[in-house]
């Protein structure tokens, strides 16, 4: 039980009359990824929401390493060390990495009224921790704009792991990238899982989250269809769990009853 | 992976870092377009005007004093280009200030530093009401500050004409002899050193045997310690960070808990504080107010910053780039009196030199965002 680093009980949310989620129950472990499954419109991002602050749930609890706990805005999450990373990034492509990685919380020297940026120290910070991951920040000044996709994605998550973040919420960080690029950023929520942070990955590509994950929630028209572990389920019936799957099955039957049409 | 993590440990022998020489470096940097235009212009007026006395002390300091009134509001509002904004609002502030300054003064009897402190005041509040509108209706800046052009333009006039009945309120001069605080705007800087070069004969002189220089103005101090510390800010400090990212990208600065209202509502105090520092350095210099002061200045303030590299949309120029582009402009202004060329030209010359700043800062922006 205590091993759970977040959990959220029973979490419902509604708009006026729209039910957008109703009795969501994760729990999220240390050193685990979660993947969040669900097709467009599932309620996976007022879930993300309600879970990063920004709603409040209207029912249900929300239990950060066993405390109950109620965030009321996005910072008090933030406080709790849980991370969103959203899929803009929060990235100034005109600022150099140095810049991007500290903005907002930028190291100081110095003391009193000439406090200053502390250029050389972010500099060298920012260079070791892209040096963690693999990516080879040529130079910490470059802009941000000169950088991949997998790259951005990857200089995101890496700020929000330096700036203590215990659980990490990605929202479909692979969904813009080639396939070697997603495979890149993918590798890099398993290294950041195995040092024994929570991950929540929302994704709605079975491919990318099957690998990586350790137990599926998904969401289907804003319930959940269960959490699973990994043991306990195929890919094939994850995308079928999935709403798309069973839509496909029944357009294969109906292609194939085309198909015989056309034939006779 | 591992070979991957090494190369970037021992960073020396990093195959994939692509060695960068100086020139390459400083030609990513924003104010390179307006350092090599003033060098163009130094060398162009250089030839044509060498004898003419424009690079005297006189004259020197007569171009420097007009790149230093226009540098003063062009810093500011580069800072606040760069935060993503713009403030059209400068050239009424000027003519505000001003008479903020003379009425005071003038007709209510007020120590003149008292009013200097109530046009800074105004300035504060003209500049938090700019920033406070922009920040909350999400309106384009260019809109609101439109409007508070004419508002201020207009209540300036009326103002003026209902307390004194003219649009100009002369007898400042005498006030400013004994003013405690007036020096800072209008003392000359120097003078010693221009009575010394004098003595020896190598600066002009009148006939009673002062220099015709007497010193470096007051205007021109504002100009470069203005400079520097907006440098400063952006390059050193943590609010200077905060400047990009509000300017680069709005959103993407909140979410990470960068303050962006406060930033824009900071620079556009800091716009109409500078304009009126050049409205005390141009009344007291003048020893009057005039309500038309300052006319059409924010988009002389617009152009140095733009040529000085700063990119329309926000989040990328510099400072020192908008001083340069100051000087380009007063240099420009004040040499063509010294040539053949009809000074009817120089609007041309205006315009033309901001067109190709566009495009080159265009071309510099995808330098600086697209090179893999």
């Amino acid at each position: 039980m205590s091993d759970n680093l977040i959990e959220f009980n029973n979490i419902s949310k509604f708009f006026g009359s729209v039910i957008a989620l109703k009795d969501v129950t994760m729990h999220i472990k240390r050193g685990q990824i979660m993947c969040l499954l669900g097709d467009n419109g599932a309620g996976k991002s007022t879930l993300i929401k309600t879970l990063s602050g920004v709603h409040k749930p209207d029912e249900g609890e929300i239990i950060v390493e066993g405390k109950k706990t109620v965030f009321d805005s996005p910072r008090d999450a933030l406080d709790m060390g849980i991370a969103t990373v959203y899929q803009d990034l929060a990235l100034v492509s005109l600022m150099s990495v140095t810049r991007n990685f500290f903005m907002g919380r930028e190291p100081m020297k110095g003391f009193g009224p000439f406090k200053t940026f502390d250029v050389k120290k972010a500099n060298s910070i920012a260079s070791e921790r892209m040096g963690q991951i693999g990516i080879d920040v040529r130079d910490p000044s470059q802009a941000v704009g000169t950088m991949s996709g997998g790259e951005r994605q990857c200089l995101a998550i890496s700020r929000a792991i330096y700036f203590g973040a215990k659980v990490l919420i990605l929202d479909e960080p692979t969904s813009a990238l080639g396939v070697h690029q997603a495979s890149v950023v993918l590798k890099y929520i398993v290294k950041a899982a195995s040092s024994g942070l929570g991950v929540i990955l929302i994704t709605h590509n079975v491919h990318h989250a099957y690998p990586v994950g350790n137990s599926f929630t998904i969401l289907n028209r804003g319930k959940s269809m269960g959490t699973f572990n990994k043991k306990d389920l195929s890919r094939e019936k994850l995308l079928g769990m999935m709403a798309g799957g069973e839509e496909l099955d029944k357009l294969e039957v109906e292609l194939k009853e085309i198909d015989r049409i056309v034939k006779n | 992976m591992s070979t991957k993590s090494k190369s970037i440990q021992n960073k020396s022998s990093d195959e994939r870092l692509r060695k960068v020489s100086k020139l390459k470096v400083l030609l990513n940097r924003p104010e390179l377009g307006a350092l090599g235009g003033s060098i163009l212009v130094f060398i162009f007026f250089g030839i044509i005007a060498g004898d003419t006395g424009m690079f005297s002390a006189y004259g020197t300091i007569n171009f420097l004093e007009v790149s230093a009134n226009l540098g003063i509001i062009a810093v500011a509002a580069a800072l606040l280009m760069i935060g993503g904004e713009f403030d059209l609002s400068v050239g009424s502030m000027i003519g505000f200030a001003g008479i903020c300054i003379a009425i005071p003064a003038i007709y209510w009897g007020w120590p003149l530093w008292m009013s200097i402190l109530f046009a800074f005041s105004m300035a504060v509040l003209v500049g938090y009401a700019n920033g406070i509108l922009v920040v909350r209706t999400g309106l384009p800046s260019f809109i609101v500050t439109l409007a508070m052009l004419f508002i201020l333009r207009g209540a300036t006039l009326a103002i003026t004409r209902l307390i004194t009945g003219r649009t100009q309120v002369p007898g400042l001069r005498v006030l400013v002899e004994d003013d405690p605080i007036a020096w800072i705007f209008s003392a000359d800087a120097f003078k010693f050193v221009f009575t010394w070069l004098g003595s020896l004969g190598l600066i002009e002189l009148r006939q009673d045997g002062t220099p015709l220089a007497t010193g470096i103005p007051a205007s021109v101090i504002w100009w470069i310690a203005m400079t520097l510390f907006a440098t400063w800010l952006l390059m050193k400090t943590r609010y200077g960070n905060w400047i990009f990212a509000s300017g680069g990208d709005k959103l993407g600065a909140r979410n990470v808990g960068v303050p962006v209202g406060r930033v824009k509502i900071s620079l556009f105090i800091g716009t109409a504080v500078a304009a009126t520092i050049y409205a005390c350095v141009q009344v007291l210099d003048a020893g009057s107010a005039d309500t038309m002061r300052g006319f059409l200045k924010e988009l002389e303030a617009i152009v140095a910053a733009v040529v000085g590299g700063c990119l329309l949309t926000g989040g990328y120029g510099s400072a020192i780039g908008a001083a340069f582009g100051a000087l380009i402009f007063g240099t420009v202004s004040m040499g063509i009196y010294y040539t053949d060329v009809d000074t009817d030209w120089f609007k041309v010359f205006l315009g033309v030199m901001m067109l190709i700043a566009v495009i080159f800062n265009n071309y510099i922006r995808r330098r600086v965002t697209e090179n893999k």
